[in-house]
């Protein structure tokens, strides 16, 4: 659990997402990690500068459709050979042919599901309360049209002094402390 | 017919809408930057004056709409026998009408799924509402089997679950293929939609000055606020979903296509069924989001967001499909003749020539003689007056084209000592009408509600967007991009 007590960091307002990302790429370098940038838009540079490259979305979405595959098939299989055999027009009990179209939307189903709920568990949603709604300029830029980086306070290269002057070099619109 | 390119054309080349780089019509009118597009597409919603326009709109379709009140009242107190449905003609209007709405919705799934595979930019404009159209269509489509089934309170016996009858469904028929088809549809076009709307709801929340309006977007917006790495996530999901999405619209149409080919009957046991079910849905779809973007671009002034060169793109794609459509109906005619079956070509002799024949002949004017010979036109392609007739046209004829296939198969089938007619009753018309007002008043709800245009869709096809190495200053970054 981070600290929750004192700040939550500084963040620092961009109106260019080319200052963003030249911010957050320095900042990197300078060794900060606990940071994250907040965009109206995805902004792919700004994942770069994070070094944030990989999601888990995909795999979770590739074992939602093996699981959709398998129940949906395999429920087909069995309602219809051992559970509920019925001798339809003298086809073979098991017709595997015309079981692939609902196993095939099971897939679908369940991969979309995964996908889509994988997501919003990966980011933690919902999630309604967050500290940097706190901050005066967030909620009119973030989802407009400014960009923001924010620095935690629990990176351990974070002092709320020197971390200021640091962003201040990169010329943002305001660098406000965001409490928790 | 094809005009000339706009380039060597004096009368379009001021037109300050036209690239002068590509001579199209731009997909965003210049000179938008993120507030302003956010600020137009958001104060449709977050305006606390209703339009006048929209209360007469919603209170009209909401009169017909009463239509499927009384029709599914009167339906079941009496059953499915106060339809015109009997003996031959046992699939009557509920058919039609489930293979007519749902092929509607197929668009906006194209529009939102496919369309972003290929990075078809200009899509994102037309795609919120698109999709939309796709979940109201599918409402509307998927009532007409549920109702036609006879006991619709008894429609969950039509999904596998274990029961004291010890009855389960029986997965060689097609019928039990469309409940897994529509439904895995409705669901991840619910999904889809509902995910692409979060960012925008965030937008909505932080914009919203009622309190009410705040605490509901942000209960929808999932606490959404922008972070680099949810936008990662959020875009891999999307993509997965579209990339989901693609086979299973391509799927459902098939399977509904299936209802008919599967089915040992002269005139839809043929394996052309499939490709040509699925252009007629992506053709009527888009005949229906223009009918709905026609009137919206216009009444909410959107012509900057959803320009000329979408209806223009959006009339080509209509062509594509129409030409699939027309090689359908030609490629009937002609395995008709070349099956060398008596009862096939007896069954288009009667098509085209039968008592009924008038609809077929129908569905030639409405779908090939009048989109195909004028959607070559590009004159005509950018004029909304135009497109907004075409689309009703096209529209009726991809309603008939259910009828002819429906109807005309099965009113004369092998035995003549079985032949007899079908007509549709006042409940099948006031039923199907109704559906009408019933889309149009979900349309209208959702126009006042939700985002129609997905704002962070469009921040990304702004100039600003790009990003210059060394993070230059924001004025001069700005006034460049402007």
């Amino acid at each position: 659990m981070p600290v929750r007590e004192g700040i939550y960091g500084l963040l620092a307002e961009f109106n260019t997402p080319s200052e963003l990302v030249h911010a957050t790429e320095m900042a990197h370098r300078a060794g900060y990690r606990r940071m994250e940038c907040y965009t109206p838009y995805p902004v792919e540079e700004a994942a770069e500068a994070l070094r944030f490259h990989k999601t888990r979305v995909p795999l979770i979405c590739l074992i939602g459709g093996i699981m959709g595959l398998i129940t949906g098939y395999g429920m087909e299989v069995w309602i219809n050979v051992w559970g509920y055999p019925l001798n339809i027009r003298a086809m073979p009990l098991f017709s595997w042919p015309a079981f692939v179209i609902p196993g095939y939307e099971w897939t679908i189903l369940f991969s979309g599901l995964s996908a889509a709920f994988g997501m919003i568990a990966l980011n933690g949603l919902p999630q309604l309360y967050h500290p940097l709604f706190n901050a005066p300029n967030f909620r009119d830029g973030a989802t407009t049209d400014k960009f923001f980086l924010c620095l935690e306070a629990h990176d351990p290269r974070f002092s709320i002094a020197e971390t200021r002057v640091f962003l201040e070099q990169f010329n943002p619109v305001s660098v406000v402390e965001v409490d928790h | 017919m094809a005009t000339q390119g706009p380039i060597h054309d004096p009368e379009t080349v001021h037109d300050p809408m036209i690239d002068p780089r590509t001579g199209e019509y731009a997909v965003i009118a210049p000179g938008h930057n993120f507030r302003s597009v956010t600020q137009k597409i958001a104060g449709i919603v977050l305006t606390g004056s209703t339009p006048w326009a929209w209360w007469g709109g919603f209170f009209f379709a909401a009169t017909i709409a009463v239509g499927v009140v009384i029709g599914v009242t009167w339906l079941f107190l009496k059953g499915v026998g106060i339809w015109g449905v009997t003996i031959p003609g046992a699939w009557g209007f509920a058919i039609i009408n489930f293979v007519w709405w749902i092929g509607i919705g197929h668009a906006g799934t194209l529009i939102s799924a496919i369309l972003l595979l290929f990075k078809q930019g200009w899509r994102n404009s037309i795609n919120r509402f698109a999709e939309a159209m796709t979940i109201f269509a599918v409402c509307c489509a998927g009532m007409f089997p549920l109702l036609h089934i006879g006991r619709p309170w008894l429609g969950y016996w039509l999904f596998p679950y274990p029961n004291t009858m010890n009855v389960w469904p029986q997965f060689r028929s097609p019928l039990a293929w469309d409940v897994f088809a529509v439904s895995t549809y409705a669901t991840i076009s619910i999904v889809f939609w509902y995910i692409g709307m979060v960012p925008d709801f965030g937008t909505l929340r932080d914009r919203a000055k009622s309190p009410i309006a705040k605490y509901l977007y942000g209960l929808v917006a999932l606490g959404w606020r922008g972070s680099t790495r949810h936008w990662i996530r959020y875009e891999s999901a999307s993509l997965l979903l579209a990339g989901l999405s693609t086979p299973l619209v391509l799927s459902v149409h098939t399977t509904i296509s299936f209802d008919f080919a599967v089915a040992a009957m002269a005139g839809w046991h043929t394996t052309i069924f499939p490709p040509y079910f699925v252009a007629g849905a992506v053709y009527s779809g888009f005949a229906m989001v223009l009918t709905l973007a026609i009137p919206i671009r216009k009444f909410y002034h959107l012509e900057d967001l959803v320009t000329l060169r979408h209806l223009d793109n959006m009339a080509k794609v209509m062509l594509v499909t129409g030409s699939i459509v027309a090689y359908g109906y030609g490629m009937e005619v002609f395995m008709s003749w070349y099956s060398a079956s008596h009862w096939e070509f007896f069954m288009m002799w009667n098509r085209m020539f039968g008592p009924m024949g008038w609809a077929y002949w129908l569905l030639i004017l409405t779908n090939i003689a009048i989109p195909l010979t004028t959607l070559w036109s590009r004159r005509l392609r950018v004029s909304p007056g135009y497109l907004f007739f075409l689309s009703f046209v096209v529209n009726i004829g991809m309603w008939f084209e259910r009828f002819v296939i429906v109807v005309t198969s099965l009113y004369r089938e092998y035995l003549p000592s079985s032949w007899g007619t079908y007509r549709a009753t006042f409940w099948d018309y006031i039923l199907f009408i109704g559906t009408w007002g019933f889309f149009t008043v979900l349309f209208l709800l959702f126009a006042r509600l939700a985002p129609m245009i997905p704002m962070s869709e469009i921040r990304m096809m702004l100039p600003q967007t790009k990003v210059r190495p060394g993070g230059q200053p924001a004025d001069r970054v700005v006034e460049e991009a402007l």
